[in-house]
């Protein structure tokens, strides 16, 4: 019998376990973000300490402006995006209204629509003359010029709204479901009506939950890079992140960027913390909600006019962007409608087979995508393994590195990773590598909430069992652990993998003439004013999303996108 | 040569004391439960045995090697030891016959020797019709038995059972403890059994272990603990119990409401307070004086409940101020308010600290 020396054992294997991973952490997490400060308060070339960024960054009317329209975006787009999820989120879990399960779904397919692709299918519903809406108009009434124009703030909430209302739902629904009838059941006895029990009950126990998804839909509109650049930009205003952009255009400026980042940054870090301390504090709900039980409100004829609320949001978010992204992906010229000879699958040969790096794109954008999820999920999990079972000490620390790049802006995450990673000795600017490392980074919170959480599900006395009756830890890990987490690992891999495969704000600041992915190839074609070959891309990217959904509502439930801890 | 020997093991976090200088001695084949309340210690001092943690001080043998001590450990997977957990662990990733033939594949035993062992175990906790089945298939009781059958198949040095039945229900408990026993009886494995229920540690055990906030307080066979408790928290512990405070006076000890000849009573000696323990249904109660030989005292019946095997009597000595509780058969009824005799010997007075 071996017998090992306690300190020993406390010291050589563990800590160096430690301190491989605190160093993979460090690359990733922490030593971009200390690019990212250094850099904003040094000269360009020499390195030496300067203010003048921040003069520079914030020394013109235009570029403040900038910083108030993303806010003044941001509050607008929260607000409207409460208005469709709330009703939604309420009637899916509450009432009796027919069709919930297929608003669930059209919400799902809300969620897994790229902003960008969103945006793309309003411009050809709203743009202000040939927009499909407009036409409709003028076709109705005769009008010489439709309502609806696009290129305008109120367009560009609109479009962010419709696609960032999942996230309040699903905070929503998750509250609402924690809410016992017997709660409602006691304002009722007490007289009040079943309007009334909703304004005062319902409601407020899932205030929390709203306000922390409106939170999480502010911060999306902030940092969202596609559609302010599709819409703002021809609109002639700017966001924060146009002009990060515009920044890092000929000549590259990334020290005046990474000055003109911290607004961003700092809002989003104050932000999350008070989304945190609102949905802990009034967490109240998920405490007391057990165990009652939950019977759907009646809502007689009502049900029909809320059905119709949910199918007019669907219409908006779902049904019109896809009818013109699928109309125009299969049309010689998207103008000229529904006509049998305008029918043509051209712009699909085009982008898979003949133009010189569509095709690549889409492999480049699984590929990097497939890896970083691989990394995060293996990573996360043995964090998550390492904090839980506290296998050494302050393990804490490499759990709060894991979640910390949740509050770092996609498009300042790239800023950071451009400072520490670009210039040499690694110049990986522009290689594949500094777009798999991002891609990790960004994903690297999502995958370790789900890690965390499987982990903490399985008793420790499964691999104390192993351990007695003979077998390392190693064993309990391969034969006990590995089997039992397989699927939560699929699904966090899933939960990497497809938002991955669509990520912009952090891509277009990094890619290089061999490693453009997707979702810049899709914005490069807006660009060029291609809007069928560009539908025919971005419809591509979807159908290959679809059997990866399939996968994962086979193997976790119908759902899984849908939960809280995905977001 | 004793089989499991722990000598002044303690386990301090901090300032906290967990484990008090614990030392005991197994004989090979012997069943000994630690018994005590929640947080006493003795989950704590089973992983020490196990291996999962290190002791602070003090040191564990098995077959006279050192096992455990401050400085080092040898790691639970060389122990040659199994245990059963209060959740079970059975994997659910595994059959049931994976789960039980798990200990004999790392023992690298053939694919027929080992099947033959687990088809054998199996039979003996009538689980082999269910060798096939996952243990989510399977209800409470069923997969307790295959815990056992894991658990011993493998022939450990040392059985340790942490809590075994306290995710059963009430009747399935009870038919478990004697399952226990019997497979105890057939196999001789030397086990360390932990439990805060006493009258599982009764059933089940040869010595018990009584555990107080990290501390032993007494180490005996079943029937000596009750019958004579050494400190004040084991006599309250196991079974119900009257305690009687008295005093010397002359030659006589004084207590509530009556008095008893200092010679008759063990222990009656010194100043202050001497508690005394008296057990409820070693008390007699009757309507007339008893002749017999030992204390009559007349009192009346205060309060009583009947809990079907038993009466429970709250009876008052004349001019005592505190009620006795008193057991009776079911037969013995006495209304409340009347007069009745207790008759109490002296001898079943057990001092205690």
């Amino acid at each position: 019998m071996p017998v090992r020396p306690v300190r020993a054992s406390r010291f050589d294997s563990s800590w160096l376990l430690w301190i491989a991973i605190i160093a993979v952490l460090l690359f990733l997490v922490v030593s971009p973000f200390v690019y990212l400060v250094i850099t904003s308060f040094q000269t360009e070339r020499t390195g030496e300490f300067t203010l003048a960024n921040y003069a520079t960054a914030y020394g013109r009317a235009r570029y403040v402006d900038a910083l108030v329209n993303s806010l003044k975006l941001g509050a607008v787009s929260a607000l409207l995006a409460s208005v469709f999820a709330v009703p939604l989120a309420w009637a899916v879990a509450r009432t009796n209204m027919p069709g919930r399960g297929l608003t669930r779904m059209l919400v799902l397919a809300t969620f897994i629509t790229p902003p960008y692709t969103g945006a793309v299918a309003w411009i050809l519903l709203a743009g202000p003359n040939a927009g499909w809406l407009n036409r409709f108009y003028m076709m109705a009434t005769g009008a010489e010029a439709g309502p609806f124009n696009i290129y305008s703030f109120t367009g560009l909430a609109v479009v962010i709204a419709l696609y960032s209302f999942p996230y309040i739902f699903i905070f929503t629904t998750a509250a609402l479901e924690l809410v016992s009838s017997e709660m409602e059941d006691a304002a009722n006895i007490l007289g009040a009506g079943p309007w009334r029990t909703m304004r005062k009950v319902t409601l407020p126990l899932a205030l929390p939950a709203i306000l922390g998804g409106m939170i999480i839909c502010f911060l999306e509109a902030i940092a969202l890079f596609g559609s302010p650049a599709l819409i703002a930009i021809p609109a002639r205003f700017n966001v924060v992140t146009t002009q990060l952009f515009q920044f890092f255009g000929n000549p590259v400026r990334v020290e005046v960027a990474a000055a003109y980042a911290m607004p961003l940054l700092g809002v989003t870090i104050l932000l999350v913390l008070v989304q945190r301390l609102i949905v802990r504090r009034k967490g109240f709900v998920a405490l007391t909600g057990k165990g009652g039980e939950r019977r759907p409100i009646l809502l007689g004829r009502w049900r029909w006019v809320v059905f119709g609320y949910a199918m007019f949001v669907a219409a908006l978010a779902v049904f019109l962007p896809y009818i013109f992204l699928i109309h125009s992906a299969f049309a010689k010229a998207w103008g000229r409608g529904f006509l049998l000879d305008n029918i043509t699958i051209a712009n699909f040969r085009f982008i898979l087979f003949e133009h010189a790096t569509a095709a690549q794109s889409v492999i480049n954008s699984f590929v990097y995508g497939g890896i970083s999820a691989t990394i995060a999920v293996f990573l996360t999990l043995g964090v998550a393994y390492i904090v839980a079972r506290r296998l050494i000490p302050f393990g804490g620390v490499l759990g709060f590195l894991c979640v910390a790049p949740f509050v770092i802006p996609g498009v300042v995450l790239a800023i950071g990773f451009y400072a520490a990673y670009a210039p040499p000795p690694l110049a990986l600017y522009g290689t594949a590598l500094i777009m798999i490392l991002a891609f990790t980074t960004r994903f690297l919170p999502v995958g370790y909430v789900n890690a965390s959480a499987a982990i903490n599900s399985l008793n420790p006395e499964m691999e104390e069992a192993v351990r007695v009756l003979g077998g390392s830890r190693l064993t309990a890990l391969r034969r006990v652990v590995a089997p039992l987490l397989k699927r939560n690992m699929m699904g966090a891999w899933l939960l990497i993998f497809i938002p991955a495969t669509r990520e912009l704000s952090a891509a277009i600041f990094l890619y290089g003439p061999n490693t453009k992915v997707a979702s810049v190839m899709i914005f490069d074609m807006s660009e060029e004013g291609n809007f069928e070959r560009l539908a025919a891309l971005a419809l591509v990217l979807q159908v290959l999303t679809l059997p990866l959904l399939w996968i994962g509502q086979k193997a976790l439930g119908r759902d899984f996108m849908l939960r809280r801890n995905a977001t | 040569m004793s089989k499991l020997v722990l000598k002044n093991v303690a386990k301090r976090y901090g300032a906290f004391e967990a484990v008090a200088d614990f030392s005991l001695e197994l004989a090979k084949g012997e069943f000994v439960s630690l018994l005590g309340p929640s947080g006493c210690g003795k989950t704590t001092t089973l992983r020490m045995i196990a291996g999962f943690m290190p002791p602070s001080s003090g040191s564990i043998e098995m077959d006279g090697k050192q096992i455990s001590s401050a400085s080092g450990v040898v790691p639970p997977e060389h122990r040659r030891m199994s245990m059963i957990f209060q959740s079970y662990a059975i994997w659910p990733n595994m059959t049931v016959g994976e789960n039980v033939g798990f200990g004999l594949q790392i023992r690298k035993l053939s694919r027929a020797e080992i099947d033959r062992r687990v088809d054998k175990i199996l039979d003996v906790v009538q689980m082999r019709n269910l060798k096939g089945r996952y243990p989510a298939e399977l209800s409470g009781g069923q997969q307790q038995r295959v815990a056992l059958a894991r658990a011993i198949v493998v022939e450990p040095e040392v059985l340790l059972l942490d809590e075994p039945l306290s995710n059963l229900d009430a009747n399935l408990r009870e038919e478990m403890r004697f399952e226990i026993r019997r497979l105890h009886d057939e196999f001789k494995i030397t086990t360390v059994y932990v439990t805060h229920d006493q009258s599982e540690a009764m059933v089940t055990s040869d010595r018990i272990v009584v555990m107080n906030k990290g501390k032993v307080e007494q180490i005996d066979a079943p029937h000596v603990l009750y019958g004579r408790p050494k400190s004040r928290f084991v006599a309250g512990f196991i079974g119900r119990t009257n305690f009687l405070e008295g005093a010397l006076q002359g030659g006589e000890v004084r207590f509530d409401g009556f008095g008893a000849a200092a010679a008759a009573l063990e222990g009656a000696t010194g100043g202050g307070n001497l508690l005394y323990s008296l057990r409820p249904q070693a008390i007699g109660l009757s309507s007339e004086k008893p002749g017999g030989p030992g204390l009559a005292i007349e009192a009346e019946i205060v309060d009583r409940s009947y809990l079907g095997e038993y009466w429970d009597y709250q009876v008052r000595p004349q001019g005592g101020t505190k009620p006795l509780r008193v057991s009776t058969a079911p037969t013995v009824v006495f209304e409340v308010g009347s007069r009745v005799w207790l008759e109490i010997a002296p001898s079943a007075m057990v001092r205690v600290e």
